[in-house]
């Protein structure tokens, strides 16, 4: 049944795709050549929205066309990602996607897409997880972190931002590796997390490099989860430094509607790498906390197959799915 | 002498221009059920990149604040909140509208905006640095409590019919529940369904309980829509202005009730104008004419949702932490500009903030000229417009504003159907504000409830989290006044009458 629909999919797309081809290759010439909506689908003011304002100017600059941010909140993100596929597919329609929640939510339940669904063209950056204490704590390093948590397990507070999310899979991860047993809050959202740890209530915070580099004043990092150190932060050491191998983070990117023509998913993908190889980018980028990555389309289901079977196992460990 | 400066900075000819033309577009948006001030100010994001950072901040600020103070008009006039902050002002402001008030109700709430505004941009120019502390000392717990006080109002809304309010009540936070939960990313209540997948917004939800009655019952009426007095009275701002100083006590304690609940990450104008309001009513020596078109419950909820404005910009100035959805916009503009906030912003980079504080001045004061010739406009068209005119335009006005929220074409649906269940339920005397109520209150509650259990079982201390706080023993102390305080004074009373009646 399933593989029958599949092919006669496959059979009408290629129909279309036979009928429009002349025009579509002369599309991708002069594309674009209009404005492009892009779709964040989360609510205005969060890292999805910011980062994609750091592109605005950049998009604009380079390929003379206007970046049109617009939101669709809902469901964690669902809600859009469930109706990108029924999107126009001329290139002119993509939306924001994020790890791992676009792997991670159809994992729980049936939430109208599949990570499969979604037609990433591009992982441009992610925001590197972190130990994040108050200035005053009195941790001063990781072990110190981790001498208490042995001490008295489960004692040991952590914020972070929702459940099932970077932060979330990250506390979990290094618990088993760390022997330790801590305990993690869910707050709504990276804002109310922060504010719980400089108010005191919780010990530390499961937050992102981009805490610590908006929070400098009030806040320092323990450890952050890279292969290296942040440029933003060479004192601050790596848990892979110190012995835990954890490379994790909220990575985005950038998809479309699935039946975009492989000319325009291209010619978007190298658009959005040429703004990510732009110094001045990449300055503002790196000094928000912000990591870039560089995922194009053609590296996209590798990068994703592999993430996908950390965050599965990390996602049962945390009995976010079953 | 820096003062003058940056007072005088805001005062460039282009940023009058900007805090003028923001405060004209805030309003009319706000006015408009469904378009929030969130959205005027994103839209603005990208215009703001190429201003000085003050100008930005000044452009988007009087948006913002002209778009809470518009949100009064729909409440007034449609007895639709038109932005959440100003769901207590339907309280009141509709009953004035009906009795044929309308006009005065316009012009009360415009000048309670002005001095609400102008508590909370004082707040924030004088006390912003140690005023952020308050955000940081209310944990979880005191969240929970907040928003347990706000759900005790609906004990005091009720009108004896307390049953009929809890379960509206009850109905509303089993609302709050559905979709993806904010903190346990849990799937609740969706039934399988794509379109519940993402909850009952907020604001759709509004639209729907609040306007869709009103509409229906226009159409099944033959009355006019709001009565109306033989000759045009004009802005009665004479009678406006001797009410607001009548009432000025009210007026200053719900602009600081406003600036501390701004204050609050996540509270927010619906909350403070709640508060505002029990306050208002519990003090108030007439009681019992609150919800029947009182000047004060539109004074108090009108003054404290506009404080909210210069009290969320503490925190999201002095912390780096956005006091409303609309703080957190700006917050990320000025992030891409490359302004660092925290405290040191005050110091290092003082020009920027004081000539914003100065131009937020300058925006609340031209709310009461702009604010009362937009209100006079706006209640002259409504009550001057043929009913055939009217209620479509207003029933077009639900389906873009739900829609505009999300870009969802499952709130509209949501809207309608929350909408005839409303007036089915407003037939059976159910009143559209405790679900509300329970709908907002709701998931701040959970959030709250769920935090402080986890921190406290995991410190084993969860008698002392939940009861042992100073701040939350304060709240619990206020709920209970607001619970039994009424019922305790006519006690009293009735024993001090007993004598004399005997």
């Amino acid at each position: 049944m399933l593989s029958g629909s599949k092919s006669l999919f496959k059979t009408i797309a290629a129909a279309t795709l036979a009928l429009g081809f002349g025009t579509i290759a002369s599309q991708a010439d002069d594309f674009p050549s209009k404005p492009i909506n892009y779709i964040i689908p989360f609510g205005p003011g969060g890292e999805s929205d910011i980062t994609a304002r750091h592109q605005q100017p950049f998009f604009k600059k380079m390929f003379g066309q206007d970046l049109v941010i617009s939101y669709k909140p809902g469901g964690g993100g669902a809600t859009a990602w469930a109706q990108l596929n029924s999107m126009p597919n001329d290139g002119y329609t993509i939306m924001g996607i994020n790890l791992p929640h676009i792997i991670i939510k159809p994992m729980q339940k049936d939430v109208g897409f599949k990570t499969e669904d979604l037609a990433g063209f591009y992982m441009f950056h992610y925001t590197p997880d972190a130990i994040v204490v108050t200035n005053d704590s009195p941790f001063k390093s990781l072990d110190d972190l981790i001498k208490f948590a042995k001490e008295k397990p489960g004692e040991l507070t952590f914020s972070g931002s929702g459940k099932g999310t970077a932060n979330h899979l990250a506390q979990v991860t290094f618990d088993k590796l760390a022997g330790v047993k801590t305990t993690y809050v869910p707050f709504k959202g990276t804002g109310a997390a922060v504010q719980a740890l400089l108010g005191n209530q919780v010990v530390a915070s499961w937050g992102y490099t981009s805490v610590g580099a908006k929070h400098a004043d009030k806040a320092r990092m323990l450890a952050v989860a890279m292969e290296e150190r942040h440029p933003a932060f060479p004192d601050v050491p790596t848990f892979k430094e110190l012995g835990f191998d954890i490379v994790s983070g909220a990575y985005r990117g950038i998809a479309v509607p699935k039946s975009t023509p492989p000319e325009i998913q291209k010619k978007l993908s190298d658009m959005i790498g040429k703004i990510n190889a732009d110094p001045e980018f990449r300055k503002r980028m790196e000094a928000d906390g912000f990591s870039l990555v560089d995922v194009g389309v053609d590296g996209m289901e590798a990068f994703l197959a592999e993430k996908a079977k950390g965050y599965a196992e990390a996602a049962k460990e945390a009995d976010v799915i079953k | 002498m820096a003062a003058i400066e940056h007072l005088l900075a805001a005062l460039s000819p282009f940023n009058v221009l900007l805090a003028l033309g923001g405060v004209i577009a805030g309003t009319i948006v706000g006015s408009l059920p469904g378009l929030t001030a969130t959205m005027a100010v994103a839209v603005l994001v990208p215009i703001t990149f190429s201003m000085e950072p003050a100008s930005a901040l000044i452009l988007m600020g009087a948006i913002y604040t002209g778009a809470i103070y518009g949100g009064a008009y729909a409440a007034i006039l449609l007895n639709t909140p038109g932005t959440p902050s100003a769901i207590a002002t339907t309280f009141d402001g509709y009953p004035m509208a009906k009795r044929g008030d309308g006009d005065l109700a316009m012009t009360i709430a415009c000048l309670a905006s002005v001095v609400g505004g102008l508590v909370g941009a004082l707040f924030l120019m004088v006390l912003a640095p140690p005023l952020a502390g308050v955000a940081l000392a209310f944990g979880p717990v005191e969240y929970f409590w907040l928003a347990v006080f706000g759900l005790s109002l609906i004990a005091s809304l009720s009108e004896g019919n307390l049953l009929k309010a809890l379960m509206g009540g009850c109905l509303g936070l089993l609302l709050s529940t559905v979709g993806v939960a904010e903190v346990s990313a849990d799937i609740r209540l969706t039934f399988g369904s794509q379109v519940l997948i993402g909850g009952i917004e907020t604001v759709s939800a509004l639209i729907g309980l609040y306007c869709i009655p009103v509409l229906i019952d226009l159409v099944a009426t033959p009355a006019r829509h709001l009565k109306v007095t033989q000759e045009s009275k004009g802005l009665r701002l004479r009678e406006g202005l001797a009410l607001s100083w009548k009432h000025k006590f009210n007026l200053m304690r719900s602009s600081i009730v406003g600036t501390f609940v701004g204050i609050l990450p996540g509270a927010g104008g619906s909350i403070a104008g709640l508060v505002a309001y029990s306050e208002a009513m519990r003090s108030s020596r007439n009681p019992e004419k609150f919800g029947k078109g009182a000047p004060e419950g539109i004074q108090a909820s009108e003054s404290a949702n506009n404080a909210t404005v210069g009290g969320g910009f503490i925190p999201t100035l002095v912390l780096g932490i956005p006091g409303t959805p609309p703080d957190a916009v700006i917050l990320g503009a000025l992030l891409v500009q490359g302004v660092k906030v925290g405290p040191n912003l005050f110091t290092s980079q003082g020009s920027i903030v004081y000539t914003f504080i100065w131009g937020l001045f300058l925006a609340t004061i031209l709310m009461l000229p702009v604010g009362l010739l937009i209100g006079r406009y706006a209640y002259r068209t409504i009550i001057t417009i043929p009913k055939a005119l009217l209620v479509p335009t207003v029933a077009f006005m639900t389906l873009i504003g739900s829609y505009s929220i999300r870009n969802s074409t499952s709130d509209v649906a949501i809207m309608v159907i929350l909408g005839c269940i409303g007036w089915v339920l407003g037939r059976f005397g159910f009143s559209a504000s405790p679900i509300v109520l329970g709908l907002i209150l709701g998931s701040i509650a959970e959030q709250g409830f769920v935090q402080a259990w986890t921190i406290g079982a995991a410190t084993h201390n969860l008698g002392g989290i939940f009861f042992g706080r100073p701040i939350s023993i304060a709240i619990i102390l206020f709920i209970v006044l607001s619970l039994f305080g009424p019922s305790l004074v006519r006690f009293i009373r009735g024993k001090k009458e007993r004598p004399n009646d005997g």
